[in-house]
């Protein structure tokens, strides 16, 4: 059997060295030229868009070639690290030692030089503006995602026995192809206040219509502003639980429903009864997808009052403690504790996922 | 009968409760839309709904008021008197409306109602807002003023070199590395994809301050390399799930023939397993594109205030933050920015939709 194993060829060897470092020297000769070039911005986007898409395509197929000219027990044992090498290798570097840094930050003080143990977590929860945003947050989620399930459910239900489901459901979802920051636009437009009598914000034009005073939304009694802004969350990500929800929904079995319509059950409790426990494994993945987008949220906020008024964040006052106060210490706390605020979702997530036999 | 009947008393509720909705869901887009084809001075002025056919007050009659009438005390027009302010503001006088012409000259109109059916639209806020050269502002009261224009259009292209890279890479690495989780055996391979699966929902603020400092060290802010990579890393534990689910659900014996045959495994993966994907790489990738394209937190730390590179959503918040009431370039900057979303939402929907289901509909 020993025979069977043929000998690494000191020429296998070189090649792949030699591979390895020509990728590594060509796409840092390239990287130079795109850093320090002037040539017409155009041009560069071209070339930038072919080297990222083709060059990546170029790194596997060279290696996989030196991979291919060594005997065949060496070739299956590293080929698949070759595969999924650079997913490992941009992971590790750009999100899981990071996440280490950050957390190993967060235990000094503003500019990382003296160690001061917990009391980056002491102060997050005792300082007013933290404590604001942490209890911005927890309104986000909750309000938000509610919402976004409630509406998302209710209109999935009522697409599916109206006589134009498909339009329906594409002026739902389109705001979802929409950026934050272009929805900030049109809703700021929508809350717009101007002193005076003519009202061009449509909501204060409705208001004002009714006879009642304008005001300004966004600014206005707090914290009852932050419901303004949490709506745009509402609209934007109602789509993306209607979506999923319409397809669970058309996977409820008729006869189960058409047997309780016969015995007399009213199509609320049909709903409450049936489809609701049917449908649940998908409100809950549907529920921890949208609680995890709304802890990041970051953009409207920015956009729409940049955090004035006691709308802030806990994204938005990292953004402000990091890059505006310099204070790495505090950065690196409001990073952890979102990560520990998603903790339980991961979890979750993992349970379903071997649930599912993922593995 | 009586069944059937009613099923189709609430039909005609459940369209008219969905129209609503429908009709609340597009108005904040409409509006914007409308906004952006508006000449500066008239957003400012009226509301977008005002173009369509609405009453309007139109002038009428001049009437000349006599040069002894005191302009603070009561004025009289007409056989009624009326305060300088009504005056001012316009004040309803049976059927027409009174309002000052000139005040100097003492002449107040007496405007009468009509209907107002053609809009006024230009586009003159798209060329403001794309190009980077200076234009001249209508104001309300007739008078010019020069602005310079926002220069959107470098930023178009730029958002673009930086969306379609980062589209390619990762849906190209998570796949390969699919690939390896579902079909080969080595060791370390379950460890490795939970890791994965589990940074799913890792927020990228914890990764956002230790990359920074790397990429200052390295060179790589600012660069469309370290944007791309960022996005790459951010975006991979998604799209490496998803592609896991499609490529594993393959059929076994469809490359194993290959494979008999000597194929490698990666001829098996460019040959076989991509054209198979194709259905699961347009939808993640849609995915994945928009997500880059509409991204902003990423762009503000990694370009910073580099206008060579910045992307559109910074230039719309930079907007929204110095020229927060130039409602005529932020309507249509934003337009702009929701263009490619758009035109990609529309065209591909089929498979964006079925991107979105992959893993959240299995559950």
């Amino acid at each position: 059997m020993a025979q069977a194993k043929q000998r690494v060829s000191i020429r296998a060897v070189l090649i792949s060295i030699g591979i390895l470092l020509a990728n590594i020297v060509v796409n840092g000769l390239i990287f130079m030229f795109f850093r320090d070039s002037t040539i017409n911005p155009l041009l560069t986007a071209v070339l930038a868009v072919l080297w990222g898409v083709l060059g990546v395509y170029l790194i596997y197929y060279t290696l996989t070639w030196a991979v291919e000219q060594y005997p065949d027990y060496i070739r299956k044992r590293v080929l698949p690290y070759v595969f999924i090498g650079p997913a490992v290798i941009i992971l590790g570097w750009l999100l899981v030692l990071p996440a280490l840094r950050t957390l190993y930050l967060s235990f000094f003080d503003a500019s990382s030089e003296k160690f001061v143990g917990l009391s980056n977590y002491a102060a997050i929860f005792t300082d007013h503006l933290m404590a604001t945003s942490l209890r911005n947050n927890l309104l986000w989620v909750f309000v938000g995602t509610f919402f976004c399930v409630a509406f998302g459910l209710l209109i999935a239900i009522l697409a599916d026995r109206s006589s134009y489901e498909k339009l329906a459901k594409s002026i739902i979802f389109m705001p979802m192809a929409i950026s934050f920051v272009a929805a900030g636009v049109i809703w700021k437009f929508i809350y717009y206040y101007q002193p005076g009598d003519e009202q061009i914000g449509l909501l204060n034009a409705i208001v004002t219509y009714f006879g009642g005073e304008p005001q300004a939304w966004t600014s206005m009694i707090q914290p009852w502003n932050n419901f303004f802004l949490i709506i745009i969350l509402i609209w934007m990500q109602t789509g993306f639980a209607m979506v999923i929800f319409s397809a669970a929904i058309k996977g409820v079995p008729e006869d189960i429903m058409e047997a309780a319509r016969v015995d007399g059950a009213k199509e609320v409790s049909i709903f409450f009864k049936i489809m609701i426990p049917y449908i649940s494994a998908t409100i809950l993945t549907v529920t921890t997808t949208i609680i995890v987008f709304t802890l990041k949220i970051f953009d409207v906020v920015i956009v729409m009052t940049g955090g004035q008024y006691d709308t802030e964040v806990v994204a938005t006052q990292f953004y402000r403690q990091f890059f505006m106060y310099r204070n790495f210490g505090y950065g690196s706390t409001l990073a952890i504790v979102l990560l520990i605020a998603v903790l339980p979702v991961i979890i979750i997530n993992l349970r379903q996922f071997r649930k599912q036999g993922g593995f | 009968m009586v069944g059937k009947k009613k099923k189709k008393g609430s039909k005609t509720v459940v369209n008219i409760v969905l129209g609503i909705i429908c009709v609340i869901w597009l108005l904040p887009t409409l509006g914007l839309f409308i906004s952006s084809f508006r000449p500066a001075a008239d957003i400012l002025q009226t509301g977008w709904w005002k173009v369509f056919p609405h009453q309007e007050w139109k002038a009428g009659d001049t009437i000349q008021l006599s040069k002894d009438v005191d302009l603070r005390g009561p004025i009289e027009v007409k056989g009624k008197t009326y305060t300088d302010d009504q005056l001012k503001a316009g004040v309803k006088a049976d059927g027409s409306r009174l309002i000052w012409e000139n005040r100097r000259a003492r002449t107040v109109n007496s405007q009468v109602e009509g209907w107002k059916v053609k809009p006024d639209l230009t586009l003159d806020n798209y060329n403001n807002v794309l190009t980077g050269k200076e234009y001249k502002l209508k104001e309300a009261d007739g008078s010019e003023t020069i602005q310079k224009g926002t220069g959107l259009s470098q930023a178009f292209w730029n958002t673009l070199t930086i969306a379609v890279p980062a589209t390619v890479i990762p849906v190209l690495i998570a796949s390969f590395a699919a690939y390896a989780f579902a079909w080969l055996r080595f060791p370390g391979r379950k460890t490795l994809f939970v890791i994965i699966i589990a940074m799913l929902v890792i927020p990228i603020q914890v990764a956002l301050i230790p990359v920074l400092k790397d990429y200052t060290a390295l060179g790589l802010n600012g660069s469309y390399l370290g944007i791309w990579l960022a996005h790459t890393a951010f975006g991979l534990p998604l799209v490496t799930y998803f592609m896991y689910n499609f490529i594993s659900q393959l059929p076994k014996d469809l490359f194993e023939s290959a494979f008999m045959d000597g194929a490698s495994h990666f001829t098996i993966f460019s040959k076989l397993i991509l054209p198979l994907s194709v259905p699961a790489l347009a939808s993640i990738g849609i995915f994945q594109f928009l997500w880059v394209w509409n991204d902003y937190l990423v762009s503000l730390i990694f370009i910073g205030n580099q206008p060579s590179v910045q992307v559109m959503s910074m230039k719309i918040a930079d907007l929204v933050g110095s020229r927060g009431n130039d409602w005529h370039l932020l309507t249509s900057a934003a337009f702009i920015s929701m263009l490619m979303p758009l035109a990609i939402f529309f065209l591909l929907q089929k498979y964006f939709v079925r991107g979105l289901m992959g893993g959240s509909i299995k559950g």
